[in-house]
């Protein structure tokens, strides 16, 4: 945009938005509509790459009565909570779990009104059709389309803005120091909104959370999502929920960016093939379950391997099951030649091979790729394929190579259903809210739920920009 | 499929095809990403095919997390309207006009000289050619007063020949490379489905918001522009058969009233088309350069000036053709006219019609996909 409309940080502000994805967003918007007078959102990231992780997604999932153009049919509110409960299997705070699926009730009516636009569900992800929203052109599509309202409704945005430090006396905050085009400034707020997402790009902090390892992770999303405001809160006393550890790990191509790879870079062959680590041994069983269900698995799986990486080996007859990935698979006419293109030792990996080979099999016709009730499994093998298990024996040979992706993390600030961030002594911060990433471990102690971390964003992230303006 | 043999723009389409079929977070917005779901590697034909279905409402470019600055540096848009560009010189037939699409500027200018030069050295040939064009004329026949009726109709004829055999051999060559199971042109619904696709010109809605156009915002600004260009054209193309018709069939020699069947059409039409072209004009003067392929620029400008003469000089001639200026407006209108067709399948007017044939494809394809 151009010089003039630029906002003037040397003003007060009735509500400051730390973040600019999804979260800060909602905020930002339902802080103006619910009466505040001025708003203002800092991004940390230039404009063009705006949104954060959000800028990634491609759904959401919110209960809904009954199913419209875009949803095939209605989520009711038990079977949403009863999902929650069983992916985080209880590891959840249940009065804001509750309230997070009654918020959702019908909110893709509000997220159109404020410049989403819906599709069908994309072909391929039709298990989804019913209880996620996609977004026509993914989530920088929504993003866009939520920049261009906030701005008609008359938020402020300062791209490249990214906040180092907090001030907070007693519980109340009064103004934060942030770095603008290599300039220290403070902006003084009324109230703030902490909406700035994980610390999954802060690869000092994962090392010391996950070990040594975690340097050779590739991080899924922004870079810019580094924590630092989470760490800044929980220096100056924020309680915070969940264990820096957990986080939503999968392997993707060894061969992706270090950052913002996004979603071209998962793999869906595990199940169909074998994976070996450096050592050319396999290391768990690669038909334990359907894939998506497993997805989240393998990331921690690989990252425990030596050099955090692995090789899933595929063969002719499964190149074409799964969806098209970004990077071409690697490709022999042997084994022995598809190892040396690994540089793995050829003699172990086609021992691998042999002896998966030898144990696998049964009536090939009983084959049903992505059907759980697939009979196909090893006999004698140690660790087991439990399905999907035919020798890989037709050229070419088809190699991916596997490291682990992190797409966020867990911990989190606690709030209450206001957004409030509790400060120690379970006290609630007057004037300090927060919404997204940054609180999912709220309602999110473990495990994972497609379309839900949006849903976390936009639920929190209203109540959060109603209860700033009303302070 | 060597990799070395393909051209820059076939690999970079070929690369961004990739990656977008990894992702398909842009499916609902248009033609283009349903075919390319129905393929997991993509032959140079693939591509040419998917490169003409595209219409460049840009949705893809701003919706796209991995549009520059990303290190993925995919700019979709971009890569097909390069690829575009490729496709129009190569199906061009006969293939030796293909250079005329890379200096389209200057082919387009010198076409139109030598058409009106013509044009007036024809009239010069005619007995008191002079006197005739200054010369003011009324009532029926006046215009053969300064071009002769019968090589008039002989010499547009053959040029809109030209074009309609052009065209053919174009779209016969594009249609090969495109459809490698020689599935037959007018099997099955294919063209009753891209009849209507391009009557309502589907694919410049994008998801049904519009084109991102000429910038990040949503707007069906361009798509209405098309609709006047392409329904003035028809009405302009009815008021020439009618008036051919009247002339020549029934005997009733131009020109007409002003509330004859063949003006109103005409003068509605040319005044649609004039509105259009002044209005994609002002979009692309206006529009963000970053999803554009700069190479297009001149064809596409040589083009609209073109069509914009053709309507401005046709409706002058409406207003002046009882003045003495009429000789000479007609002279200058039917030189650009002939210019026009004479250049119609050498230049902008040719993404119709390889549009119309990737729809084709487009919607046989997904026929036989159910
Ligand atoms: C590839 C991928 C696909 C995904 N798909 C889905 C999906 O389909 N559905 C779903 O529900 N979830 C999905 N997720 C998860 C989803 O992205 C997150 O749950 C959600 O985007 C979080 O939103 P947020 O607003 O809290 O954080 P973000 O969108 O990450 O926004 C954080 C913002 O804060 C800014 N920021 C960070 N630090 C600072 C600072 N110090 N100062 C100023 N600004 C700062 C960042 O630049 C960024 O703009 C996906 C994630 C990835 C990586
Ligand atoms: S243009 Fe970008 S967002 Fe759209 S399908 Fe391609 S890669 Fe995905
Ligand atoms: S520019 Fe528009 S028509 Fe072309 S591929 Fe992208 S979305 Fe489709």
């Amino acid at each position: 945009m151009t010089k003039k409309n630029k906002p003037d940080l040397e003003r007060t502000w009735d509500v400051l938005v730390i973040g600019g994805g999804n979260a800060a967003l909602c905020a930002a918007m339902s802080a103006k509509e619910n009466g505040a007078g001025s708003v203002l959102v800092l991004e940390a990231s230039p404009k063009d790459v705006r949104g954060g992780n959000s800028r990634h997604t491609r759904n959401l999932r919110y209960m809904h009565g009954q199913g419209n153009r875009f949803l095939t049919g209605p989520y009711p509110e038990e079977e949403f909570y009863n999902d929650l409960l069983q992916v985080t299997k209880g590891n959840t705070n249940e009065e804001l779990a509750r309230f997070t699926v009654q918020q959702s009730n019908d909110i893709g009516d509000w997220m159109m009104a404020h410049g989403c636009m819906f599709q069908p569900a994309m072909k391929g992800t039709l298990s989804l059709a019913r209880t996620n929203g996609f977004f026509l052109g993914g989530g920088k599509a929504l993003i866009n389309g939520y920049y261009r309202t906030a701005a008609k409704l008359g938020v402020a945005v300062s791209y490249e803005t990214e906040v180092v430090d907090l001030e907070i006396e007693d519980g109340v905050f009064t103004s934060a120091t942030v770095v603008h085009k290599g300039e220290k400034k403070k902006i003084v707020a009324k109230t703030v909104v902490l909406a700035c997402g994980g610390f999954q790009a802060n690869l000092d902090w994962l090392e010391e959370a996950w070990g040594p390892e975690a340097r050779n992770f590739l991080v899924r999303g922004t870079p810019f999502d580094k924590g630092t405001v989470l760490r800044l809160m929980q220096n100056k006393g924020a309680v915070t929920i969940g264990d820096p550890t957990q986080g939503h790990m999968v392997a993707i191509d060894g061969r992706s960016p270090k950052y913002d790879g996004g979603i071209v870079t998962r793999l869906d062959c595990v199940s169909f093939g074998i994976v070996l680590n450096k050592n050319c041994e396999r290391f768990y069983d690669e038909g334990e379950e359907i894939w998506p269900k497993r997805y989240a698995i393998w990331g921690r799986l690989v990252g425990q391997q030596p050099e955090q990486v692995a090789y899933c080996i595929i063969d002719a007859k499964s190149i074409d099951l799964f969806m098209p990935s970004v990077f071409p698979p690697v490709e022999a006419g042997t084994i022995e030649e598809l190892a040396a293109k690994l540089e793995l030792d050829p003699i172990k990996v086609k021992e691998t091979v042999d002896n998966f080979n030898r144990t696998a099999g049964g009536d090939l016709s009983q084959f049903k790729p992505g059907d759980i009730s697939d009979p196909l499994s090893t006999q004698g093998l140690e660790p087991p394929k439990t399905h999907w298990a035919r020798p890989i024996d037709k050229a070419p040979f088809y190699a991916y190579p596997l490291r682990p992706g992190i797409t966020f993390t867990y911990l989190s600030l606690k709030i209450n259903t206001r957004a409030q961030v509790i400060m120690a002594g379970d006290k609630p911060a007057e004037n300090i809210f927060a919404a997204g990433e940054l609180v999912s471990g709220n309602v999110l102690g473990q495990g994972y739920m497609a379309g839900f971390g949006m849903t976390i964003g936009t639920v929190f992230g209203c109540v959060a920009g109603k209860e700033a303006a009303n302070v | 499929m060597s990799e070395k043999e393909r051209s820059e723009a076939l690999q970079e389409a070929g690369r961004v095809m990739t990656i977008c079929n990894s992702c398909r977070y842009c499916e609902g917005f248009c033609a283009v990403f349903p075919a390319m779901e129905l393929r997991r590697t993509f032959t140079d034909g693939d591509l040419k095919y998917l490169s003409n279905l595209c219409h460049n409402c840009r949705d893809c470019y701003y919706a796209c997390q991995f549009a520059p600055p990303h290190e993925y540096n995919l700019n979709f848009p971009q890569a097909m309207a390069n690829l575009r560009g490729e496709t129009y010189r190569e199906f061009v037939w006969p293939g030796f006009l293909a250079p005329l699409f890379k200096r389209n500027g200057l082919t387009i200018f010198l076409a139109t000289l030598f058409s009106v030069l013509g044009v007036y050295l024809f009239a010069r040939m005619k007995e008191n050619g002079v006197e005739n064009i200054l010369g003011t004329w009324t009532g029926d026949g006046s215009f053969y007063t300064i071009i002769p009726e019968h090589e008039l109709l002989i010499s547009f004829s053959i040029v809109a020949l030209w074009a309609l055999i052009a065209f053919i051999g174009g779209i016969w060559k594009f249609w090969k490379t495109i459809n490698p199971t020689n599935e037959k042109f007018f099997s099955g619904s294919g063209n009753k489905g891209a009849l209507m696709d391009v009557l309502r010109l589907k694919y410049l809605e994008g998801g049904s918001y519009g084109c991102n156009y000429p910038d990040e915002k949503f707007s069906m600004s361009r798509r209405y522009m098309h609709h006047l260009i392409f329904y003035g054209f028809f009405s302009c193309l009815a008021s020439t058969t009618i008036a051919a018709v009247m002339d020549h069939v029934l005997g009733m020699p131009a020109p007409y009233s002003w509330y004859s069947l063949p003006v109103i059409l005409g003068t509605l039409g040319g005044t649609a088309i004039i509105i259009g072209l002044i209005g994609m004009i002002y979009l692309k003067t206006n529009q963000d350069q970053r999803p554009l392929a700069a190479e297009g620029m001149v064809m596409d400008y040589g083009f609209i000036i073109l069509l914009l003469l053709v309507n401005i000089t046709g409706l002058a001639l409406l207003f002046v053709r009882d003045t003495p200026l009429m000789g000479s407006l007609l002279i200058l209108h039917l030189g650009v006219v002939f210019a026009f067709f004479l250049t119609l399948p050498c230049g902008k007017f040719v993404h119709a019609i390889y549009r119309y044939v990737a729809l084709v494809r487009h919607n046989q394809e997904q026929a036989n996909r159910k």
